[in-house]
């Protein structure tokens, strides 16, 4: 007799058959009954119906059929409250089973039963067994603790069972103290903020002690410890790293995390420091001989200690090799990582298993392949020669996606040496048939294109004719028949700035173009250095941030590396004392989608109303350089400020070929009069370690931006321009180009919130509305969307405030007075297309005016006002 | 931590399903909008409040995908899926929070141990015949998704195929003190007449050799595995031939080390059982553990060094015309020549559109194998310090099919009686203080295999 009958059973009067059979005299019968209800439940049909039936099968000495029972109980006690209560006395009787295997059955159950009603009676029974003279009831009463938390959080507080868990810390039972820790840092992690889990000295010891054990979840909770000097970092080191030796990848991977950590705080000339370092890399290595998944997951954490710390596998390049039958995800991460570690010592060798890849099989591993090839000339420059012959045999084998992926990355080697290979663009041209994905062919007009300006000169009249008639055709057509508001933008932007001023113009396109650096593909140092953070988790193998794909409250606060604070017990040393130590960070371009991240990112150190900084007189200034925003570096460059706003030492350049062809880093000319708002300190120094970063946003007329379709989010298009690493105390003006940027709404408002000065240059220009409209649609707003402010302290008269608001898009629609005071209407356009509407009221001799705003989105009258109240101050 | 544990058939019918957090949905709240979108994160869009099919949402995205498994987790609508398959069995486990990777997979192949040690190969027919036992293995194994003991030796103690033996008071508790007890590996009481332990060493050698002989990759990934029977709670120390240890002694003797330090290895890195005092080994470098009863692996370790590579495979292919190959192999064995090796195969990999092969060898049997698109050479036997040559005719039908073959490795399997890297068992004492017999009471024996692991070579 087999129970996989039980998966085969027809489907009509089952239910009928079910309680009939539940309730027979015959415990054997019962028993099959209860298997055949949890096989049903596995397929996935519903048998909620036969609870009171199940519940009778309860009270039994055995212990299988017991188990049974509780499995369908946990299943259907949420959807059954009420009967899940004629459940409980038996619980709580169990609880005091003299049978230890049932006694813990019942405290497990009673946790998984999702139930409001049931937590009350759970309580007491729980506190009996934490105190349970078995491990084997107190362990399983540990978890039982955080399922409660679970559900009734705050009862769990109110009873003092945190205090019993840390009591179960210090257990004799290794398997208790693992549980009893798992469960208080996941008690903790659902409170960001409580200090439930303070890390004090007595805790650490605790858990140190503890750690013999070498378990997953000691290790994790140790490794939100921030020891306060070095030497405390050293012995938590030193008593984790036998532990590199452990079978289970799992506690590897945490010992890593907890050393790659607190390396960090170490002095880097120590001899420890080094050891640990030379530690680190037999137990990487071995984890490369585990089964495919775990190595999967081993290698996306290998991947960012690469980029963290080149130098613990610079040796182990061999261990990367791609073996012939490894899993494609495993393959393309090795190969990854191998670009990584390519040096010019062993690039030859790379090199040549490179070539080896490229005539495999899978398209996608060909293809990357190919492109790591690339990647190399960029990374070594020694070998680029030797890269770019491998590529050009790479052509030769005609094989479609091979050549149109050997052309995209010749694109990319080509900006990093010009003038150098030109002389293979005849073997490129050979294939311009072949091209049909988009990388490809635009990578090829560039080579194309670029090749052809470079020798403008030299040409005959007649074909430099021919190309400039092509621009003029090519922005006709960009900006007439596009449908895409991205080329149209850029196109107006081309037309206008030719237009405008044919100086400018040429600075800005024909400038000198930013090389390409081998960093593209890294990973931005902030993001990398939380990503060191999560090492083993979920979240450094999918290289996100936790956020990105957990809900809710668990893992959302961010962590950070620990600085290292020198060996001086130095708890008062005032954070913008780090050492220059990072320095030496590789800079990192992020693509597109990343600098609107990291902007985001520089956010969250921000406060919404912002200290404005004494005002510097900037017209003139910004008339020249056209500077909006600023950086003044106070001591030194820390990394931790988002790579958009890190001067860049080597100036690089977004991926896309044509962005920095025009970059508008020099000034143009400006709305006269326009109100230029005063700069303000957009990151203060104590919260970016020393960098401080203040600046304004202006509105460019007719250039700026051009304003158009539903933008929504604002984007630096280039990177800033700084050329020189920032001395202490220096302090530079630089513009940045601002792309508003298609998007959801929800984004601009983060960007509102987080950059409170930009709004009035999103005020479009054109914002005037027709008189009757302005009443119709005044009245359409409900009121609850009016808001009023109060500006105070502004010694303006009507006439006056009403020209100033003129000059920054804001127009004055109606003037009408009543009872000696002028009430002006007023009307405005964002950039993406929100109407505001507002109402102010002027009264002579009173300072203070009131300011009433109707608009359909609500969210952004906030801002509009401190606009408002900023524009009329000056 | 593990929000839920799924296991599939090939069609993705579900065999068993735990949920262990209430964030995993149900399948009482189906929801099926969240298959249709696709992306890295399908589903992100519908928010918190909609309460997903998350049994559903695996099967319809990963098991029934039409491309490649691209990658072991799959995130669907922020939900993580972790899979293993053995054989057609999907094995997958779910959760909602940023958990440690490893860990949850180190969970699924011990939980595919656990299964293997109470029925046999993992097929749909047994999960089906054992579906009750494995809810309570499930129930054991992983509490509210951490998890927990899973040792095999202690969990059958009270979970059993059969039912449940009536236990007596102190029956039940010595179980749970197994289960959860200091020395988890080994209950207190154990007996034998005849106190007796085998040691294995078994190694793996892995080589990638370019097609003109030079070492690419070469790695033993080597396992000593024992097997005791001993009585009460005995203390036993392993000693190898390990470089760093043979070292430290050698330090007063100068003479003896560069005696002995000939024949000491040099591991790169080693893990041990949990059975094992790893503060002791990194500390004094020595291996004292009290074994479980029975069969374990005490250790894993890994060399590069100085490897005895018991094969070498020189490959010639010549392509004769578009429709022809002549391939040439000879391998030369390379040991004492008074060893054997056993169970040979060379796989010499053919191209698609293969039509005919002829094939000539000296020694053993070749056959040209159409469905494996290889030619199998097999030899039972060989003596060390020999070599032996196949030579294969292949023809070609013609196709217009542009893409080159990719020429895939020559492979080999073999077995050798020496462990390649060259590692010895020294000793290995046994104390048992509170019984009355020593270490010379033990039979021991030592035994060293050496199978070739992914043995290629290029052509």
């Amino acid at each position: 007799m087999t129970d996989s009958k039980y998966f085969t059973t027809n489907k009509k009067a089952e239910i009928f058959e079910l309680k009939a059979e539940l309730n027979n005299e015959k415990k054997e019968k019962r028993k099959e009954a209860v298997k055949k209800v949890i096989a049903v439940i596995t397929v996935g049909k519903d048998v909620s119906s036969v609870f009171p039936d199940i519940v009778n099968c309860m009270q039994t000495d055995n212990l299988k059929l017991k188990k049974l029972v509780y499995l369908y109980l946990m299943n259907y006690a949420k959807s059954q409250p009420d009967m899940a209560i004629i459940a409980v006395n038996s619980f709580v009787k169990d609880c005091e089973d003299p049978n230890l295997l049932i006694q813990a059955l019942a405290v497990r159950t009673m946790g998984c039963i999702w139930v409001d009603k049931i937590t009350e009676y759970l309580s007491e029974p729980l506190l009996k067994c934490l105190e349970d003279e078995h491990p084997y009831v107190r362990k399983t009463a540990a978890v039982c603790v955080a399922k409660l938390h679970d559900i009734n959080a705050q009862m769990v507080e109110d009873q003092g069972f945190l205090d019993y868990l840390w009591g179960l810390i210090a257990d004799s039972n290794p398997m208790v103290v693992a549980n009893a820790v798992a469960a208080l840092s996941e008690i903790s992690e659902s409170h960001p903020n409580s200090n439930l889990l303070n890390l004090n000295t007595q805790n650490i010891n605790k858990l140190r002690t503890a750690l013999n054990k070498g378990q997953i979840f000691m290790l994790d909770c140790l490794s939100n410890y921030n020891p306060k000097n070095d030497r405390k970092a050293q012995s938590i080191c030193e008593r984790v790293t036998p532990q590199l030796s452990h079978a289970n990848s799992a506690v590897v991977l945490s010992v890593v995390k907890v050393l790659m950590k607190f390396l960090e705080l170490l002095p880097k000339d120590s001899d420890y420091y080094n050891m640990l370092l030379k530690k680190l890399a037999p137990p990487l290595v071995t984890l490369m001989s585990g089964e495919s998944e775990v190595q999967y997951a081993s290698l996306r954490n290998i991947n960012l200690i690469v980029q963290k710390r080149p130098e613990i596998l610079k040796q182990e390049i061999k261990v990367f090799f791609v073996k012939y039958n490894d899993p494609i995800y495993v393959k393309l991460e090795k190969l990854d990582i191998r670009i990584h570690l390519a040096s010019q010592a062993n690039i030859a060798q790379v090199l040549a298993e490179l070539k080896e890849y490229a005539t495999e099989v899978n398209v996608d591993f060909v293809r990357k392949a190919v492109w790591a090839t690339g990647r190399c000339a960029i990374k070594v420059e020694q070998s680029a020669e030797h890269c770019v012959s491998t590529l050009l045999d790479l052509i030769k084998t005609k094989v479609n996606y091979v050549v149109q992926e050997v052309i995209a990355v010749i694109r990319d080697i080509f900006r990093k040496y010009s003038n150098k290979y030109e002389s293979i663009i005849a073997t490129l041209c050979e294939n311009l048939d072949s091209l049909d994905e988009p990388d490809a062919r635009s990578a090829m007009i560039w080579i194309l294109l670029e090749s052809f300006l470079e020798g403008f000169h030299d040409e005959n009249t007649q074909e430099q004719l021919t190309l400039l008639t092509l621009v003029q055709q090519m922005l006709t057509l960009a900006t007439q028949d596009s449908d895409n508001p991205d080329l149209r933008e850029r196109g107006y932007t081309y037309w206008a700035l030719l237009s405008a001023d044919p100086v400018t113009a040429k600075e800005v396109v024909l400038s000198e173009k930013p090389l390409i650096s081998q960093e593209t593909e890294l990973i931005e140092p902030t993001a990398l250095e939380e990503l060191i953070c999560h090492i083993g988790s979920l979240a450094s193998v999918y290289h996100k941030p936790s956020n990105a794909f957990v809900e809710g409250s668990h893992g959302i606060h961010r962590k950070h590396l620990p600085i290292h604070h020198g060996s001086t017990d130095a708890g008062d040393s005032p954070v913008g004392t780090t050492t220059a130590t990072n320095l030496e960070q590789p800079q990192v371009i992020p693509s597109q989608g990343d600098l609107l991240g990291s902007l985001l990112n520089l956010d969250l150190s921000l406060p919404i109303n912002v200290p404005q900084v004494s005002s510097m007189q900037m017209g003139a200034v910004d008339l020249l350089g056209g500077g909006l925003d600023s950086l003044v570096g106070q001591s030194f460059i820390p990394s931790s400020v988002p790579a958009t706003f890190a001067p860049s030492p080597t100036p690089a350049v977004v991926r896309s070929g044509l962005n920095d062809l025009f970059e508008l880093s020099t000034g143009i000319g400006m709305a006269p009069g326009g109100y230029v708002a005063p700069k303000a300190v957009w990151l203060p120094a104590v919260k970016a370690k020393g960098l401080e970063i203040s600046g304004t946003f202006t509105h460019r007329q007719g250039v700026g931006w051009i304003l158009e379709s539903s933008l929504t989010g604002v984007i630096p298009s280039t990177p800033l321009a700084i050329h020189t690493p920032l001395m202490p105390n220096q302090s530079i003006d630089v513009s940045l180009s601002l792309n508003t940027l298609g998007g959801c709404e929800k984004q601009y408002r983060c960007l509102l919130l987080q950059l409170p000065q930009p709004t009035q240059c999103a005020f479009v220009e054109g914002g005037k509305m027709e008189h009757q409209v302005f009443l119709a649609t005044w009245k359409n707003i409900p009121n609850e969307n009016e808001l009023q402010f109060q500006i105070k302290e502004c010694h303006l008269n009507a006439d006056t405030v009403s020209s100033e608001l003129q000059n920054n898009n804001v127009y004055t629609i109606a003037k009408r007075n009543v009872e000696g005071r002028d009430i002006l209407y007023q009307s405005l356009k964002l950039t993406n297309g929100i109407w505001i509407l507002a109402e102010l009221r002027v009264q002579p001799g009173n300072p203070n005016y009131t300011l009433s705003r109707k608009c359909r989105a609500p969210e952004v009258s906030q801002y509009i006002y401190q606009v408002h109240n900023s524009i009329l101050k000056n | 931590m593990i929000g839920g544990l799924f296991i599939y058939n090939h069609k993705g019918e579900v065999l068993i399903s735990r949920v262990y957090r209430d964030d995993i949905g149900s399948r009482q709240a189906a929801d099926s909008a969240v298959f249709s979108s696709s992306g890295p994160f399908p589903g992100e869009r519908l928010g918190g409040s909609v309460r997903r099919n998350a049994v559903d949402a695996f099967r319809v995205n990963v098991i029934h995908a039409r491309q490649q498994v691209r990658s072991p987790v799959t995130n669907i609508a922020r939900t993580s899926f972790f899979h293993v398959k053995r054989s057609n069995i999907w094995l997958a486990a779910v959760t909602k929070q940023n958990v440690n990777a490893a860990m949850v997979f180190e969970f699924l192949y011990k939980m595919c141990d656990v299964m293997a040690a109470y029925f046999g190969k993992i097929s749909e027919e047994n999960i089906k015949n054992n579906f009750v036992l494995i809810y309570e293995l499930l129930d054991e194994i992983l509490d509210f998704g951490y998890p927990q003991n899973s040792e095999t030796g202690a969990l059958k103690t009270f979970i059993t195929q059969q039912g449940i033996k009536s236990q007596t008071k102190e029956e039940q508790s010595q179980i749970t003190s197994q289960v959860t007890g200091q020395i988890g590996w080994r209950r207190e009481g154990i007996k034998y007449r005849r106190n007796e332990l085998f040691l294995d060493v078994l190694e793996s050698v892995n080589l990638l050799m370019s097609p003109q002989g030079q070492v690419l990759s070469a790695h033993v990934s080597g396992r000593v595995v024992m097997k005791s029977y001993l009585s009460g709670m005995p203390e036993c120390k392993f000693g190898m031939n390990d470089k760093i240890v043979i070292e430290k002694q050698g330090k007063g003797t100068a003479d003896e080390t560069s005696k002995s330090g000939k024949q000491s290895i040099a591991i790169d890195d080693c893990t041990f059982h949990q059975c094992v005092r790893l503060s002791k080994f990194d500390s004094e470098r020595s291996i004292s553990f009290i074994p479980p009863d029975g069969e374990f692996e005490l250790m894993r370790y890994r060399t590069t060094k100085d490897i005895i590579l018991p094969f070498r495979v020189i490959p010639l292919v010549r392509e004769v015309g578009r429709t022809k190959l002549e391939v040439k192999v000879v391998i030369k064995s390379n040991f004492k020549p008074s060893l054997l090796a056993q169970k040979i195969e060379v796989r010499i990999p053919t191209p698609l559109n293969t039509s005919g092969v002829q094939v000539i060898c000296m020694k053993g049997k070749a056959k040209y194998k159409a469905s494996e698109n290889a030619i199998v050479w097999k030899i039972k036997r060989m003596a060390g310090m020999k070599e032996s040559q196949i030579s294969a005719e292949i023809e070609l039908l013609p196709t217009n099919d542009k893409k080159k073959w990719a020429r895939p490795p020559i492979s080999m399997n073999f077995e050798v009686p020496f462990a390649p890297s060259g590692l010895k068992v020294r000793y290995l004492k046994v104390f048992e203080p509170k019984l009355n017999y020593s270490d010379h009471d033990v039979i021991k024996w030592v035994r060293y295999i050496g199978r070739s692991g992914i043995y290629e070579t290029r052509c």
